[in-house]
């Protein structure tokens, strides 16, 4: 029988139709194609800069800038350079971006909860508002917004929210809290709130481990260590007869505010525009996840006598919390991003400085590279910080 | 056991309007509902009265009321208007027949445009006569694509299945040939810098969809391929520029396109924006489809397989058809952040939708106005823009809807 069988043939595929040898001079060409058309497009704009004597180069960066900037988070004069004023328009970015994530978080939750609310009126109110400011352009928003702060009054007869915010021509004045003279005497007790409420977390949680039953600690943490805070602002204030943190309320001199903080128009209807634009699609995110989770947990919940605000702390959120990370992290990178369009209602974040910049230096290549470099750091940054939270958060889970 | 179930119905409460009933149990369930309700009502009141006592009193209409030839068309040459004229018609006709073969949301989409075009009319005549006029009546115009939608609703129905393949042709040719028809060919062109409001606004998300719809895909295989290369290629570009906001995209195509083509090649800024638009959808779309990808079972690509398909067959075949139906939504729903997106062409100095609100804003005529007219024209884009996403928002619900009960 064996001898029956035929013999072995070595068959050789031809080369064109070997998958592997295919796949090697594929990739080479498409190699080739690619380099191309950039060498291409390289030498094409070289020669043009070289014609119009603008060759790319970084040098710019450590000239005087000679133009002012509205406002910024530290001290800037036109004599500085370029590449500080940059860094003055990457500061502006993070300080609209960070107000505006935690706003539009607090706001979106807010939200998400409301559209799911037994009373009838809220969730209504809440779908109609939704429905309306998602299908609207941003960009429009940010144009009302900004159209809405010029039309505000002088500051003389500026419009007063309960005296703690007034609203005027030249942006919005808002009571802010404010260091005292005896703030020093106030830090350690912070140190010693954050430390305790530390001490209690880790402690609790061992106790969990040991026992090997899941436990809450940190809202006991928080409330441990705002106790101790607490307690170290009413002793510094009884014994040296003056608070170390007030409230500083904004108050109308003859010409100008004294007191309070600041926000310039620009500012202000970027930040209301983002947070509400983006408010509403982290209510929608957080709706969905909320809906996401079992019905039974719900119901095993409220069965063991769980309050409904109970069941939606301890059960509900936690829960939903995984299924939201994700598309939270795009919606706060959407938000870094969308603030790009400072440039419109003229805020000086990175972007609008970095064209005032190119303008006047002509450098284009050097200046379009670099913001998108910053862009796409503050992408993947968030990104991998979000990643490393949402592993965290499942791994507690299971 | 007959007579007791009967028994139980008769006794089952009947339903009928329990206004009290309902009152406690919706909005004044307990003490911090009834708060919210009660707070809720007068914000909601102040709000609605504030906002018809505005509409009704306010006489800023003006504004937008005598710009509205550029809201829709923006600087297109009145003598040429028959173009987009036309192009409105091929979409009617195209719509009508689709809304005819297929019914459900087609057919919805085919009452609620004909129904905004008898809405337009109502409101052009309304209007102080264009200036110069425009060679056909507007109103004749409105009233007769309306009417052509019908007409070919008829059509559609009477058709029946047979129309089904020319009408999918048919919205292929399209976009080629609203552009062709717009633009012009031979001697008499409208050159693209002319083109704005409402027309280009379309035009550029369209353009957006339907040119980096190729691209889009090309990139999602690129970026599931087992080649190395043609991977990391596809991924450093998709990662690129989700990463970077669409406006820097934008200024990149409008400094440097003109830079990186030899100078004899001159294009135009509406084109710059839709290679700009393009090659961003084209990032986002590529990873709706993978999405799409990957969501398809392995079982079919192995049967493929070994049914003796190989890789470029399987992949437009098998794969490739059902991932693309599958993210059939999530299509629509990047086309409307496309929409809204596109506005951001204004800050480029294009006169899109937002850009021509922006430019009725600052015309000299409104500066007597306490306040300016800002409210009345932003308001009126605000709807326009409104419209469209919330239509295609719920179109796109109700597909997904469709897809899901043919699953099961």
């Amino acid at each position: 029988m064996a001898t029956a069988a035929p013999p072995v043939q070595k068959t050789t595929i031809p080369f064109w139709r070997d998958t592997r040898i295919l796949a090697v001079l594929f990739q080479v060409l498409f190699v080739i194609i690619v380099v191309g058309v950039l060498w291409f497009f390289y030498t094409t704009m070289m020669a043009g800069l070289r014609q119009a004597n603008l060759l790319p180069s970084f040098a710019f960066l450590s000239q005087p800038a000679s133009f002012s900037i509205g406002e910024s988070v530290i001290a800037y004069d036109p004599s500085n350079t370029y590449g500080y004023a940059l860094l003055i328009g990457v500061l502006n970015t993070i300080r609209v971006a960070v107000a505006g994530v935690i706003l539009a978080t607090i706001i979106g939750i807010m939200l998400g909860i409301s559209r799911l609310s037994e009373n009838w009126l809220l969730r209504n109110v809440a779908t109609v508002y939704v429905e309306i400011v998602r299908n609207v352009p941003l960009l429009l928003q940010l144009f009302m917004w900004l159209a809405l702060t010029q039309t505000f009054p002088r500051q003389q007869d500026s419009i007063s929210i309960f005296g703690l915010i007034y609203l005027h021509n030249r942006g919005v004045t808002m009571a802010w809290p404010e260091t005292g003279s005896d703030f020093g005497a106030w830090v350690p007790w912070l140190w010693l709130g954050l430390l305790a409420g530390i001490a209690f977390y880790v402690v609790r949680r061992i106790q969990f481990a040991r026992r090997d039953r899941p436990g809450v600690a940190m809202p006991q943490a928080f409330l441990l260590a705002g106790a101790v805070v607490t307690i170290g602002y009413l002793f510094v204030g009884l014994t040296k007869g003056e608070w170390p943190l007030t409230l500083s309320v904004p108050e109308l001199e003859r010409f100008n505010f004294v007191g309070g903080i600041g926000l310039t128009p620009g500012f202000a209807a970027l930040l209301i525009g983002l947070v509400i634009y983006t408010s509403v699609f982290i209510g929608e995110i957080v709706r969905s996840g909320i809906q996401a989770v079992n019905k039974g947990q719900r119901e095993a919940a409220r069965a063991l006598g769980l309050t409904p605000g109970q069941t939606l702390r301890l059960v509900i959120f936690p829960q939903a919390l995984r299924i939201m990370i994700p598309p939270m992290t795009s919606q706060y990178l959407n938000l870094t991003k969308n603030s790009s369009l400072a440039v419109a209602v003229g805020y000086p974040d990175l972007f609008s400085i970095a064209g005032t910049t190119l303008n006047q230096t002509g450098q284009t290549v050097p200046v379009i590279m670099m913001v998108m470099a910053a862009y796409l750091t503050v992408s993947l940054v968030t990104s991998l910080f979000m990643n490393w939270y949402n592993k965290r958060i499942q791994l507690v889970e299971r | 056991m007959a007579t007791e179930v009967s028994q139980s119905q008769a006794r089952a409460p009947q339903p009928g309007i329990d206004v009290p009933g309902w009152l406690r149990k919706n909005l004044f369930s307990t003490w911090y509902n009834s708060l919210i309700s009660i707070v809720l009502l007068v914000i909601v009141f102040q709000v609605v009265t504030g906002f018809f006592q505005w509409a009704f009193t306010t006489e800023g209409w003006i504004a937008a009321a005598s710009n509205g030839r550029l809201i829709l068309v923006g600087r297109y040459p009145a003598a040429e208007l028959w173009r987009p004229q036309l192009a409105l018609a091929l979409v009617a006709v195209l719509l009508g027949l689709s809304g005819g073969v297929w019914r459900g949301i087609a057919q919805a989409l085919t009452i609620g445009f004909a129904g905004m075009m008898l809405v337009l009319t109502a409101l052009w005549t309304q209007l102080p006569p264009a200036n110069p006029p425009a060679p056909l009546t507007t109103e004749l115009v409105l009233v007769g694509i309306a009417a052509l939608v019908g007409g070919a609703y008829a059509a559609g129905r009477a058709g029946g299945e047979r129309l089904r393949w020319p009408i999918i042709a048919g919205w292929f040719l399209a976009y080629p040939m609203i552009i062709l028809i717009l633009q012009g060919f031979g001697g008499a062109t409208v050159p693209t810098n002319l083109w704005g409001g409402l027309m280009l606004t379309m035009l550029l998300s369209v353009s957006g969809i339907v040119l980096s719809f190729p691209l889009g895909v090309l990139l999602a295989l690129g970026r599931r391929s087992s080649l190395p290369v043609v991977k990391f290629f596809c991924v450093v570009y998709i990662e690129l520029i989700r990463g970077v906001p669409l406006i820097t995209v934008l200024f990149m195509a409008q400094l440097m396109l003109p830079l990186f083509l030899p100078s004899e090649v001159r294009i135009d800024a509406v084109v710059r924006a839709v290679v700009a638009v393009t090659l961003f959808s084209a990032a986002y779309l590529a990873e709706n489809v993978r999405g799409g990808l990957q969501s398809i079972p392995k079982g079919q690509v192995e049967a493929a397989r070994a049914l003796g398909l190989n890789v470029v067959k399987t992949t437009l075949l098998i794969t490739l058809p059902q991932a693309l139906k599958a993210v059939i939504p999530v299509l629509v729903g990047q086309f409307i952040s496309l929409f809204k997106d596109t506005s951001l062409v204004a800050i480029i100095g294009l006169l899109d939708l937002l850009g021509v609100a922006r430019a009725i804003n600052t015309q000299p005529e409104w500066l007597g106005f306490p306040g300016g007219v800002w409210r009345e024209t932003f308001f009126v884009v605000a709807v326009i823009y409104w419209i469209f996403s919330f239509t295609m928002s719920r179109s796109s619900r109700q597909i997904e809807a469709n897809l899901n009960r043919g699953a099961r």
